[in-house]
């Protein structure tokens, strides 16, 4: 029976030959993400139910993120709970302030994310890490303590929708002004429940980076997950990121394993699955999947396009929107906080100095070092930017650059509802690192495109 | 009497049910003095015990804080009825035990205001005020089974005693 790649993952994870869509599953957990807003909430429930334990104490990765360092007295008592109880189960992969980062960018970084895996997180954009060709979705506090406890959850096989990319992005257009142009076109909720398959050759010249800036935001169209093939810019990612005991993929296609020396024959893979003793499973959509929609993209003839306020589906190209006055430009968060981001942000902002007050968020320790390393942070301190420590921090309101009334933010976040950053009465436009710096530099919205 | 609250809008999203800057707390009564209070500062004052939400489609949308659904279950509000549900806000309010009604025709007869009745088993809304009745589909015997168990983890400590 043929399946998309979603359907393989979830089928496997749930001890069958095949499923589809619609139908109800209990399937095993491969990673659990924890940070320090909904977690602290499943420890509680789980000590009151008399549940107090942990699946397994190494698939379970924390990280405080959303509020570290502590913003204020509650925040600390959240952090508290979350490092009691992490301490209390010796979780073996617990990221500390220090080491820990905005999880959507951390786990990647740090090699916890596998292709064919299942990976629940306590955030609504755990979809980010289908990237890596792994089914993976956002929880709330229940679901998040039943992972921990018990390794599994229920699921309903979602529809899958397919979007290709076709053509080749410009100079200047990247992966988030994608996403941004998708969800302008389906909506917020244009694949409600359903997986979000990206497929097309402008995806495969897209590096990993930008593919999770595309899968980060499959959860803005009211998507399940979001979801990319294997491929070899997939398996060099891994190669650099995962341990070295884990590297190395076995095909669900009979025939061919990939591994960090080469392609080798192998025997064709059992039915349900593959003992994992090392390495990972690689699943591919069958080309007689069924899909509930397919919808073509030209990125060629895209432009950076903006998001405005006060839904993410407000993406409008730069040329319509270019001009309106800003008060604050942010460059971080799990959407473009990695260093390719801060490259492209700094690229611009070199030589030059903002207009506005600019928030530069690197989203983990390394990419806040490899900034520092390759002289980013000189060229954002020269531009009269301000570089905070890893956080969620302002995307959500929280603190490092939350809005006062009436301002307005230039934001490479994923979200720009009412009151998202700060005051109900501020607004945020949503756009790429490129758009956000040149935005800085003018204090209005700007097409990055006359920096290049 | 139950009071409906109705927000003829789509998209009512998780930040407006709940801001970010209250989720440095998990406690109930206070999210709950909080509800809806980047949509409508006064729901809080106005709404009593057993009342209900009305809203478009997508309600829920945005993060998987289950927090929202902490604040409007806080607010003893007894349901949200919306014509459609985002995916995580849904799936949370079952593993919590608390009721949804996706009724689509719902805005259309249903006015802020009124008063109304629910029928769950058998499926519909009474509008007490204006006599009119929606119906809407119960949810799925799983999720009432879920439910009816008081949620998710109630629902697996009973699994592993029965």
């Amino acid at each position: 029976m043929s399946m998309t790649i979603t359907e393989k993952i979830l089928a496997k994870a749930a001890g069958k030959e095949s499923v589809t869509a619609g139908e109800l599953v209990d399937a095993c957990i491969d990673v659990v993400m924890c940070h320090d807003v909904t977690t602290p909430p499943a420890i509680s429930m789980l000590v009151e139910k008399g549940l107090d334990k942990v699946f397994d104490k190494d698939k379970i990765v924390v990280t405080p993120d959303h509020f570290q360092p502590a913003k204020d007295v509650k925040s600390a008592e959240l952090h508290r709970r979350l490092d009691l109880w992490a301490r209390r189960h010796e979780i073996t992969h617990y990221y500390k302030v220090g080491r820990a980062g905005v999880c959507h960018a951390l786990l990647p970084e740090q090699g916890h994310i596998r292709p064919g895996e299942v990976i629940v997180g306590g955030d609504s954009h755990t979809c980010t890490y289908g990237a890596f060709a792994a089914f993976s979705t956002g929880v709330g506090s229940t679901d998040l303590a039943a992972a921990i406890a018990t390794g599994k959850l229920w699921f309903k096989i979602p529809a899958s929708v397919k979007l290709v990319l076709n053509g080749s992005l410009g100079p200047g257009v990247y992966s988030k002004d994608v996403i941004l142009a998708i969800i302008a076109r389906i909506g917020t909720d244009g694949a409600l429940y359903e997986a979000m398959e990206f497929v097309g050759p402008a995806l495969s010249e897209m590096t990993m980076e930008a593919r999770m800036t595309m899968t980060n935001m499959a959860i803005e169209a009211g998507a399940k997950n979001g979801i990319i093939a294997f491929d070899d810019t997939t398996k060099q990612y891994l190669d650099e990121h995962l341990p070295v005991s884990l590297r190395g993929a076995k095909s669900r296609r009979a025939g061919k394993a990939i591994s960090s020396t080469g392609t080798s024959e192998i025997a064709a893979p059992a039915g349900g699955g593959l003992a994992m003793t090392g390495g990972y499973t690689v699943y591919e959509s069958d080309a007689d999947a069924e899909y509930a929609k397919v919808e073509e993209f030209d990125c060629s003839a895209l432009e950076p396009m903006v998001a405005l306020p006060h839904l993410p589906s407000g993406g409008v190209p730069i040329g319509e929107c270019a001009g309106g006055q800003m008060d604050q430009a942010y460059i971080g968060s799990c959407t473009n906080g990695r260093i390719e981001d801060l490259r492209i942000a700094a690229k611009i902002l070199k030589g030059k100095e903002v207009a506005v007050r600019t928030i530069v968020v690197p989203a983990t320790p390394t990419i806040w070092k490899q900034a520092k390393d390759e002289g980013l942070f000189d060229i954002f301190y020269d531009a009269g930017c301000v570089i905070s420590a890893p956080t969620c921090g302002a995307c959500l309101g929280g603190f490092m650059g939350v809005l006062a009334e009436g301002e307005k933010c230039v934001s490479t976040t994923n979200r720009n509802f009412v009151g998202r950053m700060g005051s109900p009465k501020s607004e945020v436009y949503l756009a790429s690192p490129a758009t956000a710096a040149a935005s800085a530099v003018e204090g209005k919205l700007t097409d990055p495109r006359k920096y290049l | 009497m139950a009071k409906a609250h109705v927000y003829n809008r789509d998209h009512i999203n998780t930040d407006e049910i709940i801001p970010a800057r209250y989720l440095n707390t998990d406690d109930e009564q206070e999210l709950a003095r909080h509800c809806l209070e980047d949509l409508d500062e006064g729901f809080v004052d106005k709404v009593s015990e057993g009342d209900v939400i009305v809203g478009g489609e997508d309600f829920g949308c945005g993060s998987s804080r289950e927090h929202a659904v902490w604040a409007i279950r806080g607010a003893k509000v007894q349901t949200v009825i919306a014509k459609t549900f985002a995916r995580i806000f849904y799936r949370n309010a079952i593993n919590c035990g608390f009721y949804l009604i996706e009724a689509p025709e719902a805005l259309d007869h249903i006015n802020d205001g009124d008063e109304v009745e629910i029928n769950y088993e058998a499926g519909y809304v009474k509008n007490k005020t204006t006599g009119a009745e929606v119906k809407f589909k119960p949810l799925p015997d799983f999720a009432v089974e879920i439910i009816n168990d008081g949620g998710l983890l109630e629902h697996i400590v009973k699994g592993t005693t029965d």
